[in-house]
C-alpha cells in the first residue's frame, strides 16, 4: 500500500534543505494546522450537505435543490450566512465564559479530529496511548457545554445543559468500556499500531466476532448520545428547550456549535472505523490473494473515509427514524442496560484473548 | 318549576333522529309552530338558592358541566346558564341564574363540584365582572390583567376604556379569593400562585411544543413538574363578542377560524343550531354532505395530532408521513370547497357548493391509501420502543376526572368515559351509518393515541358507507334574504374532531344573535394539564399537550 510517509519524509527533507531544523518543523506544524483546519471546514460541508439529502430522501422529500446543481451550493451559502450575522451580546450573561464556550467545544473536537488515522503515514498526532487521548480531548466539550449553559443565564439552556453533562459523562463510561475491551484485543492504544495490526491480521469486528460485535453495537448508541444526536439530543431537543444550551447564541458562535456537532458526528464514526472497521486498513479475505491484491490497490484514505460515511450513514438513519427518549429513561438506559452489559463483554473479550479463540 | 325541568327533561333526552325530508315535510320556516327542537328552557334560579341547587342535581349524577355561558340580559339581570348532563342517563338540564346588582355581582362558585367550572368562571368573570365566591383563583383568563372594564357587558365602553397599550402585560403571582361567610357578608382573601422558591419555567407563549400562541408557566423541582398555570388569551379575538354585531350568514365566517382542524364540525354546529331554531329542515343530500365532510376533517385533524405528537417527541420523519397523506384530505377538501384549511362550506339551510364530480372517487381512492398508509404510520412510531415508553402510563386521567374537567372527545373516550355525541345525540346521518365508538381504559397517552389513531379507521368506515350512497335534492333550502331567528334560546352541539363542540344561542329576534357562546373543545383540556402533569417530567409536558391534542385559538376563541 501507498506509504503517506514518503510525502512527509520528502518534505522535511526538502525544507531541512533550505532552512534550520527547528524552522523546517514549525513550518510543517503550520501547514499541518493549515490542513487539519482545511479538511474540517470541507468535512462540516460535506456531512451537513448528506444531512440534509438523507434526512430528505428517509422523509419522502427532494432536500435542497435550489442552489446549485443538486442543492451543491446550498451550504456554502449557508455558511456565508453565519460568516455574516452579527453576534448579539446579552445583557445579564457572564460575557468571558458566553463568549469561550463555543471555542472549547470547537478546540475539542478538532483535537480528536486531528487524532484520526487517514492513510497509512497520514496522521497527526500518534503516541503509545493514542486512543486514551482521543477519549480524554473529546471530553473537553462538555465544559463548553456545560459553561454555554450556564453564561447564557436562560432557564432554557441552564437545563439543556445540565441534561447534557449529566448525558455525555454517563455514556462517556460505556464508550470507555467498549475501548477497553477493544483495547483488550489489540494490546496496544497506538492508533497507527491497532490499525497496522489490523492491516495485517484483519478487521477488528471481525478478529473478535461476538464480543467485538456487541461492543460495536454498544459504541454506536453511546457515540450517538456522546455527539448529543437523536435520539439522544435532549441538552437541545428543540420541543421543549427551543435550543438548549445554544438557544442565546448566534451568529458564528452558534455556527461554531453547529460545526462541531456535525464533525463530532464525524469524529464518533472515525474512531469506530479505527477501532471496529480497521482504520485505513482495506478488506483482504484469507486465501483471496487477487482479491486483496487489488483491495491493496485502492488507497487508504479512500478506505478510511468510505468506511466512516458509512457509520455516519447508520448514526444518520438512527436520528431520522427515532422519537426521543426522555432524560430518565436515557440515564436508565446507560445505567441499567449498557454499563452491565459492556463490563461483562469486557470479561468476555479477556476470555477470549486469554484462550485464543479470536482469529 | 315542576313541569319547566320535566318539559327540559323530555326535549333534550329524546334524541334529535334527523327524518328524511321526504318522509316528513319540514315545517314551514316562515312560522314554527311547534317550539324548536333545540330551544331550552333553562330552570330559573336565585342566586341565593343556587349553590343548594347546584348541589341537589349533582347529587343527582348530573356529573358533567357540559357549557356554562355569561349572559347580560340587561334588565333581568347579569347572570350565566349552566348546561348540565349526566354521562349515566344522557339527561341535560339548564339552569339560568341572574343577579341584578351590576355595580358589585356577586355568584356562588360551583368549582368544587365540576372542576372544569374553575376555567369557566374566570372567564365569566373576565367577560362580565361577574365575581365568584368561593372561586380559588379569580384572575382574568384571556384579557390583559390590566384591562379595564368588562367588554361583554352591553353597557360596556371597551373602546374608550382600553386603548392600546403599549407596555407589557403584567403577570400577577398571586390571585383573589372571596369568601362568603356564614352571615352573608364577603372577605377577600389572597392565594399566591407559586411558592416563594419555586424554580419557574416559562414555557410559551413563543415555543414550538404548544400547539400556538399558549402560555404555560411551569414550576419545576429540578425536571419533575410541581405545578402548571396556563396564561390564555394570546389569540383572544373576542369571536364572540365580535358576532353580537354580525347578521346570522356572517356568524358563520368565524367558525372555522377557532378550532382550524374541525372547522366543518364547528361550521355544522352553528347551522345545525340556526337551522333547527328556525325550523328549517336540510335535505337528505346535505346531512349526508355534512357528515362526510366532517368525518373527512375528523381524519384530517387525527392525522396531523399524529404528526405534531411525533414532532414533538422528536419523530420528524413520521411527522413528515402524516403530512403527506393529510394532504390528500386537503386536496378532496380544495376541489369542493375551494378552501384547505378555512373552507367556508357549510350555509345556514344548507351547503356553498355542490360536491365537486371528483369528490366520489377521489373518496374512494382515500380510504384504501389511508387504510395502508395507517399501518406504515403504526410500523414507523406506534410499534417503537422508545415512543411507547414514553407515552405508557404518562399523564393518566381517570374517568371521574374526566368528567369532572369536562374533558370531551379522545381525551375522555381514553379514559374510558362514552362521550361521543355520534352516539349519544344523533345528528346529520350518524343515525344510519355504523361505527364503532372507540374507547379505552387506561386514560394515559398512549391511549389517548390509540383513540385517534382507531377512531381514522371508524372514520374511514363511515366514508365508505356513505360515499355511494349520497342521495340526490336540493343542498340549499330556501331561506330568507334577512334571517332572524325567533326569540329564545336555544344550543346545539356536535361531536368535534377533539370533544363535544356546542353553540349557545341567545336571540331576541333580531337580525344578529343576542349572545352566541361556543362551548369550545380544548378550554376544559387545557385546564386539565395542571392535574395531568403534575409529578411528570418536564419532557411528559409535551407528551400530554401532544396527546390531549389542545388547539389554541379553540381554546382562546
Amino acid at each position: 500500500m501507498f506509504d503517506f510517509k514518503i510525502v512527509t519524509e520528502w518534505l522535511h527533507g526538502a525544507l531541512t534543505g533550505i532552512m534550520p531544523e527547528w524552522a523546517a518543523i514549525l513550518t510543517e506544524s503550520v501547514l499541518v494546522a493549515l490542513a487539519v483546519i482545511t479538511l474540517y471546514a470541507v468535512f462540516a460541508i460535506i456531512l451537513i450537505y448528506m444531512e440534509r439529502k438523507v434526512c430528505a430522501f428517509f422523509q419522502c422529500r427532494l432536500g435542497p435543490n435550489r442552489v446549485g446543481k443538486w442543492g451543491l451550493l446550498q451550504v456554502f451559502c449557508d455558511v456565508f450566512k453565519m460568516l455574516t450575522k452579527e453576534i448579539i451580546n446579552l445583557r445579564n450573561t457572564d460575557m468571558f465564559l458566553h463568549n469561550l464556550a463555543p471555542f472549547l467545544v470547537v478546540t475539542a473536537s478538532m483535537v480528536t479530529f486531528a487524532c484520526l488515522p487517514w492513510n497509512r503515514g497520514a496522521q497527526m498526532i500518534d503516541f503509545n496511548v493514542g486512543l486514551f487521548f482521543i477519549l480524554a480531548a473529546s471530553s473537553v466539550g462538555v465544559v463548553g457545554i456545560l459553561l454555554a449553559g450556564w453564561s447564557s443565564n436562560n432557564k432554557y439552556s441552564l437545563i439543556g445543559a445540565m441534561r447534557s453533562g449529566a448525558q455525555i459523562i454517563s455514556y462517556e463510561l460505556s464508550i470507555g468500556m467498549t475501548m477497553l475491551t477493544m483495547i483488550c484485543l489489540t494490546g496496544t492504544m497506538s492508533i497507527q499500531g491497532i490499525v497496522e495490526q489490523q492491516y495485517a491480521e484483519g478487521w477488528n469486528i471481525f478478529r473478535g466476532h461476538i464480543p467485538a460485535v456487541i461492543a460495536f453495537l454498544i459504541y454506536l448508541i453511546a457515540g450517538n448520545a456522546e455527539c448529543n444526536r437523536g435520539p439522544f439530543d435532549l441538552p437541545e431537543c428543540e420541543s421543549e428547550l427551543t435550543a438548549g444550551y445554544h438557544t442565546e447564541y448566534s451568529g458564528m458562535h452558534f455556527g461554531y456549535y453547529y460545526l462541531a456537532e456535525y464533525l463530532n458526528l464525524f469524529i464518533c464514526a472515525g474512531i469506530a472505523t479505527l477501532v471496529f472497521l480497521g482504520g485505513w486498513a482495506p478488506l483482504h479475505i484469507a486465501g483471496l490473494d487477487g482479491f486483496n491484491n487489488v483491495m491493496d490497490f485502492i488507497p487508504g484514505a479512500v478506505w478510511f473515509i468510505g468506511k466512516t460515511f458509512f457509520v455516519v450513514f447508520l448514526l444518520m438513519w438512527m436520528r431520522w427514524t427515532f422519537p426521543r427518549l426522555r432524560i430518565d429513561q436515557i440515564l436508565a438506559l446507560e445505567w441499567k442496560y449498557l454499563v452491565p452489559i459492556s463490563m461483562l463483554n469486557l470479561v468476555l473479550m479477556a476470555l477470549l484473548v486469554a484462550f485464543g479463540l479470536h482469529f | 318549576m315542576e313541569t319547566t325541568e320535566t318539559k327540559t327533561q323530555v326535549q333534550a333526552a329524546a334524541p334529535a333522529t334527523p327524518k328524511p325530508a321526504a318522509v316528513k315535510p319540514a315545517p314551514k320556516p316562515a312560522a314554527p309552530t311547534a317550539p324548536a327542537e333545540n330551544e331550552v328552557k333553562p330552570i330559573e334560579v336565585e342566586p341565593s338558592a343556587l349553590r343548594k341547587e347546584m348541589e341537589r342535581l349533582k347529587a343527582e349524577d348530573m356529573d358533567f358541566l357540559e357549557c356554562l355561558t355569561g349572559v347580560d340580559w340587561m334588565e333581568e339581570g347579569l347572570g350565566c346558564i349552566y348546561t348540565l348532563t349526566s354521562t349515566s342517563t344522557g339527561k341535560v338540564v339548564h339552569v339560568k341564574t341572574a343577579t341584578l346588582d351590576r355595580e358589585n355581582p356577586l355568584l356562588p362558585s360551583v368549582s368544587d363540584l365540576w372542576a372544569v367550572a374553575n376555567i369557566y368562571e374566570r372567564e365569566v368573570f373576565d367577560f362580565y365582572g361577574i365575581r365568584f365566591t368561593g372561586h380559588p383563583d379569580m384572575r382574568r383568563v384571556f384579557l390583559r390583567e390590566d384591562w379595564v372594564g368588562y367588554p361583554f357587558r352591553k353597557d360596556d365602553e371597551t373602546e374608550k376604556n382600553n386603548p392600546l397599550r403599549m407596555t407589557n402585560e403584567p403577570l400577577a403571582d398571586d390571585t383573589e379569593e372571596l369568601v362568603l361567610n356564614a352571615d352573608g357578608t364577603v372577605t377577600s382573601k389572597r392565594n399566591t400562585i407559586f411558592a416563594d422558591g419555586d424554580y419557574v419555567v416559562n414555557i410559551g407563549p413563543q415555543h414550538p411544543s404548544t400547539h400556538g400562541v399558549l402560555h404555560f408557566r411551569v414550576a419545576l423541582e429540578g425536571e419533575t413538574i410541581k405545578k402548571i398555570d396556563p396564561i390564555l388569551g394570546y389569540i383572544h379575538r373576542g369571536i364572540e363578542k365580535i358576532d353580537e354585531s354580525l347578521t346570522y350568514p356572517q356568524t358563520l365566517a368565524l367558525t372555522d377560524r377557532m378550532d382550524y382542524l374541525g372547522a366543518m364540525q364547528n361550521r355544522h354546529a352553528l347551522c345545525m343550531c340556526i337551522e333547527k331554531a328556525l325550523g328549517v329542515e336540510v335535505s337528505d343530500r346535505v346531512k349526508v354532505i355534512r357528515t362526510m365532510m366532517d368525518e373527512l376533517q375528523r381524519i384530517d385533524s387525527h392525522i396531523l395530532f399524529f404528526s405534531c405528537l411525533a414532532q414533538d417527541l422528536g419523530a420528524t420523519t413520521a411527522f413528515l408521513y402524516g403530512f403527506r397523506d393529510r394532504e390528500k384530505i386537503l386536496d378532496i377538501f380544495e376541489e369542493t370547497c375551494g378552501g384547505r384549511l378555512i373552507l367556508n362550506y357549510n350555509t345556514i339551510g344548507g351547503v356553498m357548493h355542490d360536491l365537486h364530480p371528483n369528490f366520489v372517487p377521489r373518496v374512494k381512492e382515500l380510504i384504501p391509501y389511508l387504510r395502508n398508509s395507517l399501518k406504515e404510520l403504526h410500523a414507523l412510531f406506534t410499534g417503537n420502543v422508545i415512543f411507547q415508553n414514553r407515552a405508557k402510563g404518562v399523564g393518566v386521567l381517570t374517568k371521574e376526572q374526566a368528567i369532572s374537567y369536562g374533558c370531551t372527545g379522545g381525551t375522555g373516550r381514553a379514559a374510558g368515559w362514552h362521550n361521543d355525541l355520534r352516539k349519544t345525540r344523533p345528528y346529520a346521518a350518524y343515525d344510519r351509518v355504523k361505527f364503532n365508538e372507540v374507547v379505552r381504559e387506561g386514560g394515559d397517552s398512549f391511549d389517548r393515541y390509540m383513540i385517534r389513531m382507531d377512531e381514522i379507521l371508524e372514520s374511514l368506515s363511515i366514508l365508505e358507507q356513505l360515499v355511494d350512497n349520497i342521495p340526490e335534492g336540493s343542498i340549499q333550502e330556501k331561506m330568507k334574504p334577512i334571517i332572524k331567528v325567533p326569540e329564545g334560546t336555544y344550543y346545539s352541539a356536535v361531536e368535534g374532531s377533539r370533544g363535544i363542540f356546542g353553540v349557545m344561542l341567545i336571540s331576541k329576534g333580531d337580525k344578529s344573535p343576542y349572545r352566541l357562546h361556543y362551548r369550545s373543545t380544548g378550554l376544559p383540556l387545557v385546564a386539565a394539564m395542571d392535574t395531568l402533569c403534575s409529578g411528570s417530567m418536564l419532557a411528559d409536558l409535551i407528551t400530554i399537550g401532544g396527546t390531549v391534542d389542545y388547539i389554541v385559538p379553540d381554546v382562546d376563541r
